[in-house]
């Protein structure tokens, strides 16, 4: 989904608000609401069984791109995970406003998702791929600035997972492993961009072997 | 708790709060269920784990080469695995080469070892820019690499969890492991600093 939230990239944001160091890591969370979001994302997706936590990625990234700008990180999860009880019909988005005492915007709502579509044969360790130029509309979790670039595959996992951009919408998937693959920066951007290496960790469907 | 006074103005805490209530009306919300996860996430997730993971492969050179090859096992001898660390993989720092970890989709970040990640790194900024200006990046957060050292920036995009594992500075011959992992600070386990052995007069650390 080429949505808001694809950020790496993106040019015109500032510094970012940190000094190497200069904080300590404690209160892991600074007001009393913020624990809710996880705590109430675990419930769904372990405790429940209502859904997972690749459809809480979607559903943040499903919220309209002015409200996912301007909600701060705790609020979005929390916007997400309220998304998916509505969505899955154990909660009422009319009395959770009634609740909170005022409106309640969710995410918008979502696609059909595709199929996992694994390589034939699995990469291996320094093969070079070429990310596929496709365009899909629901969940994947190819960063948009990968998209079409040649890179070198590092590692192969040795564990499985399902594919994101089925289990994303809460459809089944067969497991795979996934790639750890090197591009240049001049290969992603240039030379309007400092040099160096990104890694990106991909699921074979989105790779094609150079 | 002024919750009640919180209502009218539609604050996302009045919404946290409110979808808590609901799941609770609904009775799915087991007794002290969100109290003890919310223990694990303040406690038991913490970059002290994974400053004791480098350290003990600082010297235990069996112990380094497991976690460079299985950064899962490696972590689950200390019971650094679980929720957001059930494949976990170290990122070795040479003296040529920094590592750093970023989520550009979301905030991923490997919970067990590290702790859950600080505000910095969910930014948009530190999202949108540290995989194409890592080394503007870094300069401005205090760590100016010189152009020897090459940046190698891993977006965590799958189920991966990364962390850092830093080069031993010089100056810690025979240092016990507390003593290392003390060095070893949440931003070193993410990559955007490198681990500082104090001058024997040098106060100002602690106070940054």
């Amino acid at each position: 989904m080429d949505g808001i939230h694809d950020l790496g990239g993106l040019q015109g944001f500032g510094p970012v608000a940190h000094v190497a160091n200069s904080l300590s890591y404690k209160p892991v969370f600074h007001e009393d609401w913020e624990h809710l979001g996880y705590s109430l994302l675990f419930l769904g997706a372990g405790e429940l069984g209502l859904f997972n936590v690749d459809e809480l990625r979607h559903a943040i990234e499903r919220m309209e791109p002015r409200h996912y700008l301007s909600s701060g990180y705790y609020d979005r999860i929390v916007i997400g995970v309220a998304s998916l009880f509505v969505e899955k019909g154990l909660l009422s988005q009319e009395h959770l406003a009634q609740l909170a005492g005022g409106s309640y915007p969710l995410a918008l709502p979502m696609g059909p998702g595709r199929e996992a579509n694994p390589p034939r044969r699995p990469f291996q360790v320094g093969d070079e791929v070429v990310v596929r130029d496709e365009r899909v509309s629901g969940h994947i979790r190819m960063p948009g600035y990968v998209r079409g670039k040649r890179g070198v595959v590092l590692h192969r996992t040795r564990h499985s997972w399902p594919f994101p951009d089925a289990v994303g919408h809460g459809r089944d998937s067969p497991l795979e492993p996934t790639y750890h693959v090197q591009f240049t920066t001049q290969e992603l951007w240039g030379d309007a961009a400092d040099a160096g290496t990104v890694v990106v960790d991909l699921f074979g469907g989105y790779l094609l072997l150079a | 708790m002024n919750q009640k006074a919180n209502i009218s103005a539609g604050t996302a805490a009045d919404r946290a709060f409110a979808l808590k209530h609901a799941l609770e009306e609904k009775g799915v919300v087991p007794e002290g269920y969100v109290e003890n996860f919310t223990q694990v996430m303040e406690n038991d997730f913490d970059p002290a784990n994974g400053a004791r993971v480098v350290a003990r492969a600082w010297v235990d050179p069996d112990y380094r080469e497991l976690l460079l090859r299985d950064g899962t096992a490696a972590c689950d001898q200390f019971g650094y695995t679980g929720v957001q660390g059930e494949y976990i993989v170290a990122l070795e720092n040479t003296p040529t080469l920094q590592n750093v970890i970023v989520c550009t989709l979301c905030s991923c970040t490997a919970w067990p070892v590290l702790g859950l990640p600080p505000d910095w790194y969910k930014s948009f900024e530190y999202r949108a820019r540290v995989v194409r200006e890592s080394r503007s990046v870094l300069r401005e957060m205090g760590l100016d690499l010189p152009e020897s050292v090459a940046i190698r920036v891993w977006d965590t995009t799958a189920e991966t969890r990364y962390m850092v594992l830093p080069v031993r500075p010089e100056g810690t011959e025979g240092w016990s492991e507390e003593e290392l992992a003390a060095l070893v600070t949440k931003d070193v386990l993410i990559g955007i600093a490198r681990p500082e052995v104090p001058a024997a007069s040098d106060s100002t650390k602690e106070v940054s």
